[in-house]
């Protein structure tokens, strides 16, 4: 499979992706979510439960004024907005990498 | 709750946040339907009542939106509880119809699979079906249906005859129906959600025939709405048409409801057939009591009509998304925005219009801060101190003082209230983070105007009901307090200097006399604890100035005489942050309902007012001004 390392290379966290950002899923990692108020086990499942999933197609479509947060996510059909603190266990493969 | 509707079948309806299940319900039940909270929590109750086209009565009851059973927030639990059959108050469903969005079905489809654990009969119900058509989504409704196992229909909530394959449905379901124990149900945990969301992914590819469009309306939408510079000064521009609306366009209606109550005041005062005791207590007491809580409808009226628009609209979302980092630093939740500039207009509709935060806590927190943000009562209270202690001239040749001295009171209000956010937050609550902000952005829908009348027709309803026992009580104190015991024979002074308000006044003289405050001052307060601006027509009572035109102006001219600078700036700051509205303080005791979060409220305010009025009266005396 030759394009696994370009996929590796190309995974970012959500969480530092620029508006326009179109890719996928590739894993939930808990440990990059920092400072979020949360359990990790309970981050992981309101995310699950808001369609998170791994494989599934997302775009950042929009921020806000300050900071870049909070960032409007489209994940499938729904969109979906949240902070970029949260987002950073989202990690996604830019759609140009992608096979 | 009567005996016919404990016996019909109960149908619960669950679905996902903005999936037109409120739309769903109001379609089904019209108006036999009532809104009430569940026992000792703050979630509305929405039950109905309807007939099958078998001639079946139902119970349905619509329940508050989640994602998953495993419940977050109060509102969740409640689902999650009768949907279980554990909600002691509420009889089990019998039926649980699933409602799903026709073309945003992904997460719908994932609490079908979780509700079907629950081991009780459920149907999926997709709903607005035209809008999915309309954009290319065809779902073979039969395939999903086996797919899923459950059984599935179409519904169109909002077009008449759009409900009619649901209620069929709905009645072959029950007439076949064993009562069925549920299941013991778990949490799900991370590996369950993930999945049961695959295979949701895989039963809606497999049944959907046609890709269907992106929502381009929605999203040309959101390319202006959200856009971090026009979405912000959009928002406040709509919010200035909502403030302008309560403040302005309710003005005529609630002039012209204390006209009416005033003259059926004079009415009953002047019915001489009474006894003098009873004539009081009617027009003092109970019309006044009543007048002062139905005075606020209006307004209550016109902020939850743009409430409920803007909700239905799809735009609330948004609004949250373009306030959250704002809101955040001060510890409030990004949707804590809209109750806390309608608190401007009076803290009441203000405090009601919080059910839009789903978090108890940051609710909770608004709450408690709503009663700062500077009302429109208090408003001729700072007008009358203001015009007779702060001479009318202008700084640095065009910023009037006068202005300058009411803006300074907001802004204090304002301060105020994000500093007793800040604290609270950790006080109360003992976390740095905050719930994390997580929301899904529904895509635009025109509101039904039938079901917005429902919505106002049913706020309505609950706030006459509710404050007005609890503020009619608090009335009628007061009036006891301001009217008992009466003046001696051959009295000098006015009645109310010899009432146990004016004891009350007196007694509390050491406590707010490092204040600058006198007697006269504490007893107009307590009058005005029905309502701030009471105080200004209690002053000129006690002062005995004669009411009619420009009493105002010589309640003034009198102060002005009696008091000093020092003073009326620290009744100024005491009106900043007293807790002097016992409106507000039933509503708080109605929406969170208990005591508790009412006496924090009351307690925090006075503690905050006092410490404000010595700091200013002592600062004031110090430079000069006593």
């Amino acid at each position: 499979m030759p394009d696994t390392s370009a996929l590796i290379l190309a995974t970012l966290a959500l969480g530092e992706a620029a508006v326009g950002f179109r890719g996928r899923i590739v894993a939930l990692d808990m440990s990059r979510a920092h400072a979020t108020g949360l359990p990790r086990s309970e981050l992981e499942r309101r995310l699950l439960e808001l369609g998170f999933v791994e494989g599934a197609d997302v775009e950042l479509l929009h921020q806000g004024l300050f900071g870049g947060d909070p960032i409007a996510v489209r994940v499938a059909d729904a969109t979906i907005a949240l902070r970029r603190r949260e987002a950073m266990a989202i990690m996604v493969a830019g759609e140009e990498a992608l096979p | 709750m009567n005996a016919g509707l404990e016996l019909a079948p109960v149908v619960a309806l669950v679905g996902n946040p903005n999936c037109g299940k409120t739309a769903l319900f109001n379609a089904l039940t019209g108006s036999r339907q009532k809104v009430a909270n569940y026992p000792g929590v703050t979630v509305e109750k929405k039950t109905g009542r309807l007939t099958t086209p078998a001639g079946r009565a139902l119970t349905v009851v619509d329940l508050p939106g989640t994602y998953s059973l495993r419940a977050r927030s109060p509102d969740e639990e409640i689902t999650r509880d009768v949907v279980l059959g554990k909600a002691e108050s509420e009889q089990a469903p019998d039926l649980v119809v699933c409602v799903g969005d026709a073309s945003n079905l992904r997460l719908a489809l994932r609490l079908v699979l979780e509700l079907k654990h629950v081991g009780r009969p459920v149907m999926l119900v997709l709903n607005m079906m035209d809008i999915a058509r309309r954009r290319g989504i065809e779902i073979d409704m039969a395939k999903l249906g086996g797919e899923l196992g459950v059984p599935v229909v179409s519904s169109v909530a909002v077009r008449r005859g759009g409900t009619d394959q649901l209620l069929g449905e709905i009645d072959r379901a029950l007439a076949g129906l064993p009562k069925t124990a549920p299941a013991d149900w778990r949490p799900p945990g991370a590996g369950e959600l993930r999945g049961a969301q695959r295979e949701a992914d895989r039963i809606l590819r497999s049944a959907l025939r046609g890709t269907g469009r992106p929502d381009s309306g929605t999203n040309r939408a959101d390319a202006i709405l959200l856009h971090p510079v026009a979405g912000l000064v959009i928002l406040l521009a709509i919010l200035f048409v909502m403030f302008q609306a309560v403040f302005a366009w309710a003005r005529p209606l609630m002039d012209a409801i204390s006209e009416g109550f005033t003259w059926l005041g004079a009415m009953v005062g002047e019915a001489a057939f009474l006894p003098e005791l009873l004539r009081s207590f009617l027009k003092d007491g109970v019309i006044a009591g009543v007048g002062s809580v139905i005075v606020f409808l209006p307004q209550i009226v016109i902020l939850f009509f743009f409430i409920l628009v803007l909700e239905d609209l799809g735009y609330m979302a948004r609004a949250a998304f373009l306030m959250d980092k704002i809101m955040g630093g001060a510890g409030l939740h990004g949707r804590a925005f809209i109750p806390l500039l309608s608190s401007f207009a009076c803290a009441i509709p203000g405090i009601m219009a919080t059910r839009v935060i789903d978090d108890r806590r940051d609710r909770l927190t608004t709450i408690l801060v709503a009663p700062l943000m500077t009302c429109s009562a208090r408003i001729p209270v700072y007008t009358l101190i203001i015009s007779a202690f702060i001479p009318d001239r202008e700084l640095w040749g065009y910023v009037g003082l006068q202005g300058l001295v009411m803006f300074g009171l907001y802004a204090t209000g304002i301060v105020g209230a994000l500093a007793v956010s800040f604290v609270a937050k950790r006080l109360f609550w003992r976390t740095n983070a905050g719930e994390p902000f997580m929301l899904e952005m529904p895509g635009y829908k025109i509101p039904q105007l039938r079901s917005l009348a429902l919505g106002v027709w049913a706020r309505a309803l609950a706030f006459l009901k509710r404050a007005g026992t609890t503020i009619l009580s608090m009335m009628i104190l007061i009036w006891v307090l301001a009217s008992f015991p009466g003046a001696p024979e051959g009295a000098t002074e006015p009645a109310i200097t010899y009432s146990l308000a004016a004891m009350i006044g007196h007694a509390i003289e050491p406590i707010t006399a490092p204040l600058g405050f006198n007697w006269q001052i504490n007893v107009a307060l307590i009058p005005g604890m029905a309502a701030r601006e009471v105080a200004v027509g209690a002053l000129g009572t006690i002062y005995a100035i004669d009411g009619g035109d420009g009493a105002a102006a010589k309640i003034g001219q009198v102060l002005a005489g009696q008091w000093t600078l020092a003073t009326a700036l620290a009744l100024l700051a005491w009106y900043v942050f007293a807790p002097q509205c016992a409106s507000t303080l039933a509503v708080i005791r109605r929406e969170t309902g208990g005591w508790k979060w009412m006496w924090t409220t009351f307690g925090y305010m006075l503690a905050l007012a006092y410490v404000a009025a010595l700091a200013t009266f002592q600062i004031a005396r110090a430079l000069g001004a006593g």
